[in-house]
């Protein structure tokens, strides 16, 4: 009952080999085996993306995902987002339109922004809206948030 | 959650074999609800079977009858965006972007949205009774706080509702189950799949343990020209709905040929009465006839002390869905209510 798995992970490019068992989340792994600790852990029950990563290209929660169910995958986190020092033009954007307070759900907010733009789904600034629903932000940043994501996914510049 | 052990299975026959009949064996997918279920203590497991490197689950295909099939473990966000879904059958692309939020539609598939649980508070309270997780220990939300809870089809044993969109789009369009199991395969109507509480309301849905779902069969209507879905609910998006309604209408000469009503969050099951379809037929498309309409659909609903609001919020929901669907393009993003 107690046996660990071997699985491969490729975060932010980098390949990672571990031991794990079968119960271990994604988000346990990155944050407690790999110490990427930017991914956080709200709710640990997919109520809040909080622990939104990106994992084969689709932003996903790590905290209902098990690592041995994702063993070979390519996963991006937040500090696989920026381009060494050049922040990523969301992550801009964030700044600029101080769309964050406590900056808990930022992480998350950001992951999901980026394969939201990705998906390419979202014309309006309702869709922005509705396709970013799945991250809550308790301080009310939420203005800042949709304001910044709409400069980027007008601007064009984000691919 | 538990300790348990993990298998992947390759095909069908194998995932079959690895859970062997065993109650404590569980199939994940997309995992959404039944690692959720896990963190609680509400399922437990013995050991996992991931079902997702069964490859053939996972496409889209055009059947010789001129109808769809969507493979079990293609994700809920692939069919609403998939081309022949969008086109087709709009109406479920729609009541599938109602639902969750868009990480868990990436991660979901469609075998396992036809399996997720109740979102009743006092299922997911393991201090509480609930006779759907401890059979016989009693319904805390019949007495308790139940604004979210059925009003059609309930028993005395359970209240609680069916959280599914998709299903209530499938429902209208009356899909067909594919079912693999020890004992070969079979087919069921979408009406037949989930079943109404009764005194067993420990059991979901008519698929038998061991069992595993392999794709889903649109047929070939798809009401690409008339259909509309609306969900209201407390929070103007990523939540359960009170209620939801899936319409979808055959025109023809200012006539309903043919029409589906299709409700949500109202019943152990998405809820249709053939009744109403039926009243609509060779009818003119207006307010009197969607209101009858409406009030057949509701006949013999019951409320209780927190959601008893839900009876006429279904009938204006129905109403306002009609017209909703006369003009799909009134629709919005979350399946609000047209402006």
């Amino acid at each position: 009952m107690n046996e660990t798995h071997s699985i491969q992970l490729k975060v932010n490019g980098k390949d990672y080999h571990l031991n794990l068992l079968p119960w271990t989340s994604l988000l346990d792994t990155l944050r407690e085996e790999i110490q990427l600790t930017g991914t956080k852990k709200g709710c640990d029950h997919g109520q809040c993306g909080a622990c939104t990563v990106i994992v084969d290209g689709k932003r996903i929660l790590s905290c209902l995902t098990l690592s041995v169910m994702k063993d070979g995958s390519e996963i991006t986190t937040i500090e696989g987002i920026a381009d060494g020092e050049n922040l990523h033009p969301i992550q801009k954007a964030f700044i600029e339109h101080d769309a964050f307070q406590c900056g808990y759900c930022t992480p998350g907010q950001i992951c999901s922004a980026v394969g939201m733009l990705k998906e390419g789904k979202a014309k309006t600034r309702e869709d922005v809206q509705e396709l970013m629903s799945g991250n809550l932000c308790r301080c009310g940043a939420s203005k800042g948030i949709i304001e910044a994501i709409m400069e980027v996914k007008e601007g064009g510049h984000h691919e | 959650m538990n300790n348990f052990s993990y298998t992947k299975a390759k095909n069908t026959t194998e995932a079959i074999s690895q859970i062997d009949g065993d109650i404590r064996n569980k199939i994940v997918a997309g995992g959404t609800n039944i690692n959720d279920l896990l963190k609680y203590f509400i399922t437990k497991a013995d050991k996992l079977v991931d079902i997702n490197s069964i490859t053939e689950n996972h496409s889209i295909e055009r059947l010789d009858d001129g109808g769809i099939r969507l493979g079990a473990l293609y994700t809920n966000a692939d069919t609403a965006y998939d081309p022949i879904i969008e086109e087709r059958y709009p109406l479920l692309s729609k009541a599938i972007l109602a639902g969750a939020s868009a990480q868990i539609r990436n991660m979901a598939t469609n075998g396992g949205n036809l399996l997720q649980r109740t979102r009743c508070y006092y299922f997911y309270d393991v201090n509480t009774p609930c006779n759907k997780r401890d059979p016989g220990s009693g319904c805390s939300a019949i007495t308790g706080y139940n604004r979210i809870h059925a009003i059609l089809g309930q028993s005395d044993d359970c209240i609680a509702v069916f959280p599914s969109d998709m299903c209530v789009g499938l429902a209208a369009l009356d899909a067909t189950i594919n079912i693999s199991g020890q004992d070969g395969d079979r087919v069921l109507a979408f009406a037949e799949f989930h079943r109404l509480p009764g005194d067993t309301p420990n059991i979901d849905n008519n698929l038998k343990h061991g069992e595993v779902i392999t794709s889903i069969d649109l047929p070939e209507k798809g009401f690409p020209k008339n259909y509309s879905y609306l969900k209201l609910r407390d929070r103007s998006s990523y939540s359960f709905a009170l209620v939801s309604v899936a319409t979808a209408f055959d025109l023809e000469n200012n006539k309903i040929k043919e029409a589906r009503i299709a409700l949500g969050g109202v019943a152990h099951k998405p809820w249709r009465v053939p009744e109403a379809e039926e009243y609509l037929k060779d009818k003119e498309p207006n307010e009197e006839n969607f209101s009858a309409a409406a009030k057949i659909i509701l006949q013999g609903a019951k409320g209780y002390e927190h959601n008893s609001f839900k009876i006429e919020l279904a009938k204006r929901a129905i109403i306002r869905n009609c017209f909703m669907a006369l003009n799909p393009e009134t629709q919005r993003p979350g399946a609000k209510p047209s402006l």
